[in-house]
This record gives C-alpha cells, structure tokens and sequence, in this order.
C-alpha cells in the first residue's frame, strides 16, 4: 500500500509540474462555462428553472476526451525514458506500479471535479428554492466512478505503448466504442445479445441511473468491475514486457 | 554474493547470452568487458530482476531473482545504460521520490550524504532536465547508491563523465567495493584495468576468459619482449644476437630500433646489454614491452571470430571489436 501511494503522490506532483493540469483544466472549465451560461441564458429567458444536469451531461462527454490525454503518459513515457526499467527493479510490485499510476490520475480527477462544483453552488444561488441536492450526489459520484473507470482504461493502453500519441487515441477508441455499444444495442432489439451490449455500454450505467439522482448497487459493480479488470490487464501488460 | 549457474536468455531465436557461470564476493569488483552486443546489459538487467533468465540460476546474497525478486531488488542498486531520469524534476525530488519507493530512513539526510559524495550536494534544486550529462550520470548513480546497497549493478557508468570525474569515480567504485560486491561493465579497458579486482571478459554472448587484469596480462603476454635501441647501424647487430639461447622472434623496426622477445621464464635482458656493448654499439634504451589489456582484449575477441573463417580464406576477416 505505501508503494502504491508512494507512485501516486509523484504522478499526482507531476500533473502539476507539466503543463497537462494545467491545460486540460483550462479546456474542461472553459468549455464548461460557455454550456453553463448559453444554458442559463436559454432557461432565464424560456422562464424555467435549469437542472444540476446542464452541468453533468457536458461534463462526462468532456471527461470521455480529456481523461485519455491525462494518462496517454503514465506508463507510456516511463518506457521511451527508460525510467521504467528503475521502476521495475525498484522493490516495487508491477501491479503496483499501474495501481499507483491510476490512483494519481483519480486523485487529479477528483481535484477537476471539486473545482467543477463551482457550477452547482452559482446554479443554487439563482434558481428557486434550490438545485436538487440529492439528484447533485449521485450525478457527482457517478461521475467519480465513470472517471476511475476510464483512467484505469486509460493507464491500461498506456502500458500497451511507448508512444504517447498511439496511448491517446487507443484509449479514445476503447473508450468510445464502449460508449456507443448502445447503438448496435438497439439494433439488435431486444435478444439476448442486445442484453448483453446494453449491459457492456459504459453510458448505460450512467446516463439512466446516476444521472437521474438514482443511484444502483448493480452501477457500481459494475463501474468497479471494469475498472479492477483494467488494471489487472495493465498489470499483465506491464509484467509481459519483462519477457520480451 | 552473486551466483550465476548457466544463465541463457534468448530474444526470438536469438541467443543474447549463452551458458554464462561466474560469482563474485563481497567487497569484490567484478569487471564485465567486452563489445557492445556481447550481452552485458542483458546479464544485468536479468540480474536486478528487470527480466526473467530463458533458463539459468541467478542468487543475489541467496536470494533466487526470480522466486524472491522483491528481496533481492532491495539489497541491489542499478545505474542502467540509459540513465532512468525523470527530466521535469529536481534533482532532490527525484532522489526523494527513489528513497521513498525504496523505504530509506532518514530520506532527506541520505539524500544530500549521497549527492556529497557524488558531488551534486550544490545542484540538489536544479532542474534534471538542465544538467549536463555527465551530472545526469552523477544523479543516476546517486540514485543507486542512496539505499546503501550490498550489490551495486553499473552498465557503463562512466560514459559522459569527464577526465576528472573519471578519476573522481574510480576512487568512489573503490572505496565502496571495499566492503560491497560491484559489478561494472564497460568497453573502456584502462578504466576495467584501473578499477577491478577480477575482469570477465564476453564476446557474443559467451564468457570468453575471466582473471585479474594482471594475471590475465602475464597470462596472455607469455613471452617478453623487449624493445632495444642502439647508436649505430643494427644490421650487423642481429646475427649475434640470435645466436644468444632463448632470444626468439627477432624484428627490427627502424635503422637503430629492434625488438625480440625472450621464452617465457626468462629474462635475457643482462645477456643481451653486455653483447651489445661487447659488440662496440652504445646501447641507448631496454625497455620491456608489456601487451595492454587492450592488445588482449582485441586479441581474444578477434580469435573468436576467425574461427569459421579459417574455413575459407578468401572472406575478410570479421573483427569483432568495435574498440
């Protein structure tokens, strides 16, 4: 556990020493500010009260193309310095070493989301009584957990590479195709396979449940699930390139 | 300290190294030599447990590198060939980051007690990605030296540095071989010569000969030759001389300069002196000429690749050393 803590403080450290934090912050609060205030414009003069979800909705779309940026690095760039080759002979476990990758990139994620909480707190203030506080959680933990989940993925393709750029858009497609599964979900009706892709589609666990204010043991699971499944792949991944 | 039995690591259907058995005690510097390709770096890195052996047993203080890999990566440090530098951090965060992954206490005192003795303690807030590359090397072997390891693991640890720094190094390697195990390679051959107690030469995968540089010196020269410079004109000279017992291979290399070479076990020099001055010559230098590492080095690897070529003579003769 001290190890894993150890590669993740300095991962943490590090998205702030480059210029990355920085960057993607930018673009995410940016971005998310013009949705916000075009949403309010809109509410204000149509005279309704907007929801907490003119917030979340743009915000996991952002998080979809941000967090491949934010890891394409993590396993990546060690390899093409060379500097993984101290972390493996270091007396540090391989799973470790993702562990500790994923961790620093949830505990920067976690630090966007806790700026991102600005919007719920000025939409609180100007609508009346109030933003559903409940419907606020839920969003804000599933939103934690879908990010984990695509961080984990992300650290993943990142050991698969030593190109950071191969590492950024491997992970966005991954990403995407389980996104999108729903599509061919539809097609297919309502079989078994269709079932099956429904339940794989990362944006079903979402969108139907916290998104609502409904929180489900069975999201969790399943957010959790994929994202020990990544890691464990990483893991391998790293261990593999040992034998080479 | 270091026991490897019959270590063979193939990459694909090539052989990086074949059939490898040497050891290496405490406070022993073992010298690893040879061409770049002959292996080196793959027997370190499948000694510090960055990869697994194809088939072999390697122990580190009697620990298996690969069922006890976690123990023996304590009791190691490495300083790879490609100096594992993170560049956007200090020079002081990087060893902090290294000492906590590695569990040191007392950290930040250790930190700077290695940056003194690899001489960085004035650089400990600057930027990696600023130094020159000699002080990259500095921070990369500070880095393997923080945890006070037992065995030290170095592939190529002195290139970048300068001259001075050089010999800055070879007192620290001694000084800490003293009462550790190193083990060095290099294709610098005075440094190997400098430095360790036991040289190991490989070529191709392959333990080519393995002794002290001076026994593998005396070993290899056999015979002495001494090289001899007289006033006057040597043509006349060298009749007499081969008739003294025990002075073979007689070539005369300029109008006053010759050398021979006397059979092992014999030192003919007295014998030769008084002739020469019998004979009415001034005899203006002796001097005894001793095969460098180098010569031997070159000597053994080039051996190694005339073998198929003796086959059929008209091939060029491959020289195997790059240096």
């Amino acid at each position: 556990m001290r190890n894993i803590w150890v590669i993740a403080e300095k991962e943490y450290k590090n998205f702030f020493i480059s210029p990355i934090a920085y960057v993607v912050s930018f673009a995410v609060l940016l971005i998310l500010g013009i949705i916000f205030y075009a949403n309010v414009l809109a509410a204000s003069i149509q005279q309704y009260a907007p929801s907490i979800q003119i917030v979340i909705g743009p915000l996991v779309t952002l998080l979809l193309f941000t967090i491949p940026a934010i890891t394409m690095k993590s396993l990546a760039e060690e390899q093409k310095n060379g500097t993984l080759e101290i972390l493996l002979t270091a007396p540090v476990r391989d799973w470790e070493v993702v562990v500790g990758k994923w961790l620093g990139g949830v505990l920067f994620i976690l630090t966007l989301l806790l700026v991102t909480w600005f919007f719920p707190i000025v939409l609180n203030q100007i609508v009346q009584p109030g933003i559903d506080q409940g419907l606020m959680l839920a969003s804000y933990i599933g939103l934690f957990l879908i990010s984990s989940c695509f961080l984990a993925i992300g650290v993943m393709t990142s050991s698969f590479f030593s190109n950071q750029i191969a590492a950024f858009f491997a992970c966005l497609g991954i990403l995407l195709i389980f996104w999108m599964l729903g599509l061919p979900a539809q097609a297919a009706g309502a079989t078994a396979g269709g079932d099956l892709l429904r339940y794989l589609d990362l944006s079903e666990h979402f969108y139907p449940t916290f998104f609502r204010g409904v929180i489900e043991v069975k999201d969790i699971v399943y957010y959790t699930s994929v994202t020990a499944l990544a890691l464990f792949l990483g893991s391998v991944s790293v261990e593999a390139r040992r034998w080479r | 300290m270091i026991r490897v039995f019959g270590l063979t690591k193939d990459y694909g259907s090539r052989r990086a190294i074949s059939d490898l058995t040497f050891n290496a005690g405490k406070g022993e510097i073992l010298g690893f030599l040879g061409p770049n390709g002959a292996g080196k770096t793959t027997t370190m890195r499948i000694l510090t447990g960055y990869m697994p052996p194809t088939s072999g047993k390697v122990t580190i203080g009697g620990y298996d590198v690969i069922d006890d890999s976690l123990a023996v990566r304590r009791i190691v440090g490495y300083l790879p060939e490609t100096v594992p530098l993170y560049s956007d951090m200090t020079v002081y965060e990087y060893l902090k980051f290294m000492a906590d992954i590695r569990n040191v206490k007392n950290s930040r005192q250790r930190i700077y007690e290695t940056l003194e003795l690899v001489q960085l303690a004035d650089r400990s807030k600057g930027y990696i990605g600023k130094l020159s590359k000699g002080m990259r090397q500095r921070v990369g072997l500070a880095q393997a030296l923080l945890h006070q390891p037992d065995v030290l693991i170095l592939d190529e640890p002195t290139i970048g540095l300068d001259p001075k720094q050089v010999v800055k190094f070879r007192e620290l390697i001694r000084s800490i071989g003293k009462d550790r195990t190193v083990l060095l390679s290099s294709h610098i051959l005075p440094e190997v010569q400098q430095v360790c107690d036991r040289v190991l030469i490989i070529n191709k995968g392959k333990i080519v000969t393995e002794d002290t540089p001076e026994q593998l010196q005396a070993r290899l020269t056999g015979a002495q030759r001494v090289n001899v410079r007289v006033r006057g004109d040597i043509n006349d000279l060298l009749p007499q001389l081969e008739k003294i017992t025990g002075v073979i291979n007689i070539t005369p290399e300029a109008d006053d300069r010759f050398e021979f070479e006397s059979i092992p076990g014999q030192d003919l020099r007295p014998q030769v002196a008084r002739m020469i001055v019998n004979a009415g010559y001034d005899l203006l230098e002796l001097r005894p000429v001793n095969l460098s590492l180098e010569d031997i080095f070159l000597q053994l690897t080039r051996d190694e690749a005339e073998v198929p070529s003796n086959l059929s003579t008209e091939e060029p003769v491959e020289v195997a050393a790059e240096n």
